[in-house]
């Protein structure tokens, strides 16, 4: 088999189609944080298997762009290996598993533990794009509650976290406020991960295809998660150490290794831990 | 070394090479051809065709086979395999009265001029379990009479000539009836888009919505006006010769609802409508569409809404897809370990808290 199939366009989106999610992509750029309506495509995967991200990779690949693909922070887990070789095979680009020599990184649930750079993409997977969609369930009226910064509902659900939980019970997909103007949903990354988003240098784009929203965050700009003076944001973890390359400060995975349910500790980055070991 | 995630690649293939095997089955039957789909099966190439958005008996056929008869795998295939298609322009506005009609029945009036017509329906059939198709599937061919090569007028025109029923607005522009596979869904929507929506919404999930309206949640008072199938065909302009062409001949299910009236005092009251539209002989959606179409329709009918989930625009225009929908659905079934894992961490923070707390 070739590594490009002819029966499709580059990158399989037809050229309109990806001049279309261009612009979606130029605009959300420019409205740091802001949802972009855009006329999302029905793509070979299913709903919630990341068209929205596939969508966006789409539109930014070209054919000298290396191409990194992860879920769970993996290279290898099965969907990442589904969605990598879709490209391989509509694109025919190079792929890696080393996040520094990615050019274009696409994501489920994680941000690479190596610190990005300006010559990188990352593309963001989103189930719900809307962070305040679990509190208010109509679009017509969130859009209306970011067009007038009415943010007063989400502070109000993290107050009342404290004050049952003694704290705030976001543990992932937690929201952050970005170029202190629009509330903004992460994906689900652990909140471990928010911390990174904050004036990185590589571009974040995030795609959410059956909602058909496109945002972004150019780089540098400020991402912080919402918090209170007195109860301030914490990016947790497993207070453990990786049992495969020893790092102490990633995210890690815990895993059932036996039935009597021992336990095992392990990056979730894949490729953060290869790295470390040798 | 504990190694959940590795192998994954491998894991996928086998994992095809096992569908294919299941697909085909025991090797002993003969392999069923797209042919026998197309013409045994097709009031599930309608389904596949309505929901897939693509008029072609042909390739629902192949979806369906290669779907393994999931007829939601089915139109998924097809949805993928629409979004490639180039948009040439949009047709011209279909013109039911010239339907060739194979099934045509009113339930307002008695007789009607042309007549009702039965058509091939299950209707009066009992259904009970025909067991010669077990042994022997022949049976004699059928000619239909010559009823069934007349156009019909259609029968709310009668009431439309007595003005006692609203008339429906035709819009021209594409801006009226914008595509919804080709811009983003924003509501409010306009009826044109609504119904764009509605035919294209899972059967079960309309037929749901339009049995609640008729068990009091958001009720509408319908009656069948009438229920058409049959043969139309779709025409193209050309802009460089500058006439139409015909491009395609297809099969379609119509139905209208004539539904509650409306009026004062003053304003003389008037029947109200409700349209269905599908591709193929699919006259449960046609049935239930025109139901929750006339339930949509409350606000710009002046009416007050009881709340109803069929009254409900982004209620039923978000969740009807069935492609998103079980999508979004089984996506849960992903790895969802790292979320799952933060959570773990939380849990066992604020349990711990809480068990200091106790011991004081
Ligand atoms: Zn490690």
């Amino acid at each position: 088999m070739s590594n490009s199939e002819e029966d499709f366009n580059f990158a399989y989106l037809d050229e309109q189609t990806k001049r279309m999610i261009r612009r979606a992509l130029i605009k959300a750029i420019c409205i740091p944080g802001y949802q972009v309506p855009f006329a999302s495509r029905e793509m070979p995967m299913p709903y919630g298997w990341g068209t929205g991200g596939v969508q966006v990779t789409a539109a930014c690949l070209q054919e000298t762009d290396v191409l990194k693909v992860i879920d769970q922070g993996s290279d290898d887990t099965t969907n990442a290996v589904s969605i990598r070789k879709f490209f391989e095979r509509v694109t025919g680009v190079k792929t890696t598993e080393n996040t520094g020599k990615a050019s274009v990184i696409q994501t489920r649930h994680r941000i690479p533990e190596q610190v990005l750079s300006e010559d990188q993409i990352l593309v963001y997977q989103v189930p719900i794009p809307e962070p305040l969609r679990f509190l208010e369930p109509r679009e017509t009226e969130t859009r209306v509650m970011h067009a007038l910064e009415e943010y007063g509902l989400m502070h109000v659900k993290l107050y009342e976290d404290i004050s049952i939980n003694g704290e705030i019970s976001t543990a992932y997909a937690y929201p952050v406020k970005v170029n202190d103007r629009y509330i903004m949903d992460p994906s689900p990354t652990p909140k471990f991960d928010n911390p990174k988003m904050n004036f990185c240098s590589a571009i974040q784009l995030f795609g959410a295809g059956r909602e058909q929203r496109i945002y972004a965050v150019p780089p540098y700009t400020k991402v912080i998660s919402l918090d209170f003076e007195d109860y301030p944001f914490e990016a947790s973890r497993a207070e453990k150490t990786c049992e495969i390359c020893g790092a102490t400060n990633t995210y890690l995975d815990e895993v059932v290794i036996d039935d009597k349910g021992t336990r095992m500790f392990s990056c979730s980055d894949s490729d953060y831990c290869n790295s470390q070991k040798s | 070394m504990y190694v959940a995630v590795k192998g994954g690649e491998r894991a996928i293939d086998n994992a095809h090479r096992w569908l294919e095997d299941e697909r085909r089955g025991d090797r002993k039957v003969t392999d069923l051809s797209v042919d026998q789909i197309k013409t045994q099966l097709s009031l599930s190439i309608a389904k596949v065709m309505a929901e897939g958005s693509l008029f072609d008996p042909e390739l629902a056929s192949l979806a369906i086979k290669q779907a393994r008869g999931d007829l939601i795998e089915a139109i998924f295939l097809i949805r993928a395999y629409r979004t490639t298609l180039p948009r040439f322009g949009v047709g011209q506005p279909i013109n039911t009265d010239k339907m060739i009609a194979k099934r045509r029945i009113s339930a307002t009036f008695k007789d009607i001029p042309g007549g009702q017509l039965l058509g091939p329906t299950f209707d009066y059939t009992h259904r009970l379990l025909d067991f010669k198709l077990l042994a022997d599937g022949s049976i004699d061919e059928f000619e239909p009479g010559k009823d069934t090569e007349q156009m019909f007028q259609h029968v709310t025109q009668f009431l439309n000539n007595e003005g006692i029923i609203e008339t429906e607005e035709t819009s021209s522009s594409e801006a009226e009836s914008p595509d919804l596979t080709r811009q983003p869904l924003e509501i409010p929507a306009n009826r044109a888009l609504r119904l764009q929506a509605l035919t294209r919404s899972d059967e079960g999930f309309l037929l749901g919505m339009a049995y609640s309206t008729q068990r009091g949640f958001g009720r509408n008072h319908p009656f069948v006006g009438e229920l058409r199938i049959g043969l139309i065909s779709v025409e193209f302009e050309i802009p460089e010769i500058g006439f139409n062409i015909e491009i395609a001949e297809i099969e379609i299910s119509e139905c209208e609802t004539v539904n509650q009236f409306l009026g004062s005092k003053t304003h003389p009251p008037k029947f109200t409508r409700g349209y269905g539209f599908v591709f193929g002989q699919s006259e449960r959606k046609a049935i239930s569409m025109a139901l929750v179409d006339r339930a949509l329709r409350w606000k710009e009918l002046g009416e007050v809404s009881d709340g109803a989930p069929a009254q409900d625009e982004e209620f039923v225009l978000y969740h009807g897809d069935n492609i998103q929908a079980t999508g979004f659905v089984e996506h849960i079934k992903l790895p969802h370990y790292v979320d799952f894992q933060a959570e773990l961490e939380l849990i066992r923070k604020i349990r711990k808290t809480a068990f200091e707390a106790k011991k004081g």
